[in-house]
């Protein structure tokens, strides 16, 4: 159906273009606050582009657009938490967040705890979400070439999977966070302009009649795709889980430490709120637009198509825009969707390394030095390569399995670890080291202690393990459980612990986080 | 600590501003708005996703020509949304940044 070369030249301009521009702003990376926050030099609408560009993944816009077109409402249904979740960010983390740390979750979660304890387990939380959903992403990058170019073989999706990686450490060693910053902007750009042009595309075709295209995917695909019901409803307990879905969603955002980190990029904590506001009118308006594309996929090319296509629910946008604009615009679409992966992997690996190397190499292994201060830009930069690495083997070793799921555990381990701990250190005057340790590793252990005995993993013929049997914890998104879990453990550890909250902490973070007094500054030029 | 302060700002500076009058009305300014807002966008989401998962029937009524009750409230949640990051805008610029301003300036002029 698709022209691998023109797709693939197409992708090519992409990388030439945002390579380019990251060895362009590349200058001046010499600081650990140039490295990993570009000098806090971005504005708020510029960090509002990125953020767009680092959270709308491949998984959201072929993942979600493809649900609507097969499930229909439940597509939709689905999309909405996705957006809720960034008033989570808006109105209890971002600003107070910017003004309490410097350059990770960490810095805000161990700000008037004992340093060691708190800042590894902030560190091993956050290394976990940022691992799940670089391995989903490097795995999809894997699919999509299968889907996109026509690249079936094993080594030939290795081989992409490897230049997806080897671009994305490239990026971020010579780019560092600023170029990191640039690639996101530029991708979310071309997402959402692909995305508004294919949706006016389908709006034209049934007249700019919204309810006349839901008229076409009633007749084609019966009125069950506007209602709920078609993905979630068959069963008792598959509505519970997307209860315990929506709450994961809606609560996981604002503990995702890549989004997190992108809050330090900014002067000011005014400047971090109008980001989220950027933010949310530009993830929402994308939002809006999965909805126009998936309904118009089920009506200009149908539910059984799609799923009969290789890629599946995933082949629904590439389908839509060879049906709208042949070739051509399924070459652009292509790459646009090449593109988000390189930008989030590109995110997320900057945000590992910088976690590796200011909370564990720095922090906890080195005590803070002044001499190993000098070298945790190094220290990042070789973090990054690993993280790299690591990244493409297991791109590689899990080709052709669905790893969906990750995302999903990404999320579910920000909402249960990070999440409560996030709010319980800027809210709660009372919280402890031992409440922050209970919450993040009580979050952390439980969500994973019930995906392993879902059935994700075992006794289902969907199951990543389908001959095996162990699952004794019936829903696929533990959320329900783990995150109120998560917020109980964080309360018995501060009132069941020895050693009370430190009072003068507690005085001087409130005060620098809500004046923003004695917040870093921005350093760096504007970008 | 690697907090590396600007100012020479000490503990017992941090404890005076607490207590200031004007930081003690920020900070209740600030809970006042967003704990209730957050219950609130809270409880409607999760209400949606209920409706969506055990009201299928009234989910489904067609309102006007195609559009259903559900795709009705599942816009609604845009709106909500859109709304709420706006009250938020102007309620932080006309009422928190003033006096967070004000209170910084002070400490940066080590002045609590």
């Amino acid at each position: 159906m698709s022209s691998p070369l023109l797709n693939i030249g197409i992708f090519a301009v992409f990388v030439v273009i945002t390579l380019v521009v990251v060895f362009r702003v590349s200058r001046g990376l010499g600081t650990a606050t140039d490295f990993f926050t570009a000098g806090r030099s971005f504005t708020g609408r510029q960090n509002g582009i990125a953020i767009a560009g680092d959270y709308l993944s491949a998984a959201a816009f072929l993942g979600i657009t493809g649900a609507v077109a097969v499930y229909g409402y439940d597509g939709f249904l689905y999309s909405i938490g996705f957006l809720v979740a960034w008033l989570v960010a808006l109105l209890l983390v971002a600003e107070l967040l910017r003004n309490t740390g410097r350059f990770t979750m960490a810095d805000v979660l161990s700000f008037r705890m004992r340093q060691g304890p708190v800042r590894t387990a902030a560190a091993i939380s956050t290394l976990a979400v940022t691992f799940f959903y670089l391995l989903a992403q490097m795995n999809g990058a894997g699919g999509l070439v299968a889907l996109l170019l026509g690249v079936t073989g094993g080594v030939g999706q290795a081989l992409v999977v490897s230049v997806v990686g080897v671009l994305m450490i490239v990026y971020v060693l010579v780019g560092g966070m600023k170029g990191t910053t640039w690639v996101q902007i530029i991708k979310a750009v071309t997402l959402i302009a692909g995305a508004f042009v294919m949706s006016v595309w389908v709006l034209a075709r049934h007249g700019f009649d919204f309810s006349a295209l839901l008229g076409a995917v009633a007749d084609r695909g019966g009125d069950a795709m506007l209602a709920p019901g078609k993905q979630y409803g068959a069963t008792a307990l598959s509505r519970v889980d997307v209860l315990s879905l929506g709450l994961t969603l809606v609560l996981g955002t604002a503990g995702l430490p890549h989004v997190l980190m992108r809050f330090y990029t900014v002067p000011s904590a005014k400047e971090a709120r109008r980001s989220v506001l950027w933010a949310i009118g530009l993830i929402g308006g994308f939002l809006l637009m999965t909805a126009v594309l998936g309904y118009g996929a089920a009506a200009l090319v149908g539910a059984d198509r799609i799923t009969s296509a290789p890629g599946k629910v995933n082949s629904a946008v590439p389908l839509l825009a060879l049906e709208l604009g042949g070739p051509l615009l399924l070459g652009l679409i292509a790459a646009v969707a090449f593109a988000t992966i390189l930008a989030v992997v590109a995110g997320l690996t900057i945000t590992a390394s910088a976690s590796f190397a200011h909370d564990v190499y720095l922090n906890v292994i080195k005590k803070n030095s002044p001499a190993a201060a000098a070298s945790q830009v190094k220290v990042a930069r070789w973090a990054a390569v690993l993280i790299g690495l690591v990244s493409i083997a297991g791109g590689i070793a899990t080709n052709g399995q669905n790893v969906a799921f990750l995302v999903a555990l990404a999320f579910a381990v920000a909402a249960s670890a990070n999440l409560p701990t996030i709010l319980f250190s800027l809210f709660w005057r009372r919280f402890t080291t031992a409440g922050a340790l209970w919450s993040v590793y009580g979050g952390l252990g439980t969500t994973l202690v019930l995906i392993v005995f879902s059935p994700v993993v075992s006794g289902t013929r969907t199951s990543i393990l389908p001959a095996a049997d162990f699952a004794w914890f019936p829903l696929s998104n533990p959320g329900l459980i783990s995150i109120p879990l998560s917020f109980l453990l964080g309360y018995l550890g501060t009132v069941l612990s020895a050693e009370p909250a430190d009072q003068a902490k507690y005085a001087e973070m409130e005060v620098r986080a809500l004046t923003g007094a004695g917040a870093e500054k921005a350093t760096g030029e504007p970008a | 600590m690697d907090h590396a302060a600007p100012t020479t700002t000490t503990a017992a500076d941090w404890a005076a501003v607490h207590t200031r009058p004007d930081f003690v009305e920020l900070r209740r300014a600030q809970r006042r708005f967003a704990f209730p807002v957050a219950g609130i966008f809270l409880a409607w989401y999760l209400l949606y996703v209920l409706l969506a998962d055990y009201a299928h029937g009234f989910m489904a009524v067609k309102l006007v020509g195609n559009i259903t009750t559900g795709l009705l409230l599942g816009l609604l949640q845009f709106a909500s949304t859109f709304l709420i990051a706006a009250l938020y805008s102007r309620y932080a610029t006309t009422r928190l940044d003033p006096l967070a301003a004000r209170i910084r300036a002070a400490v940066e002029r080590g002045e609590p």
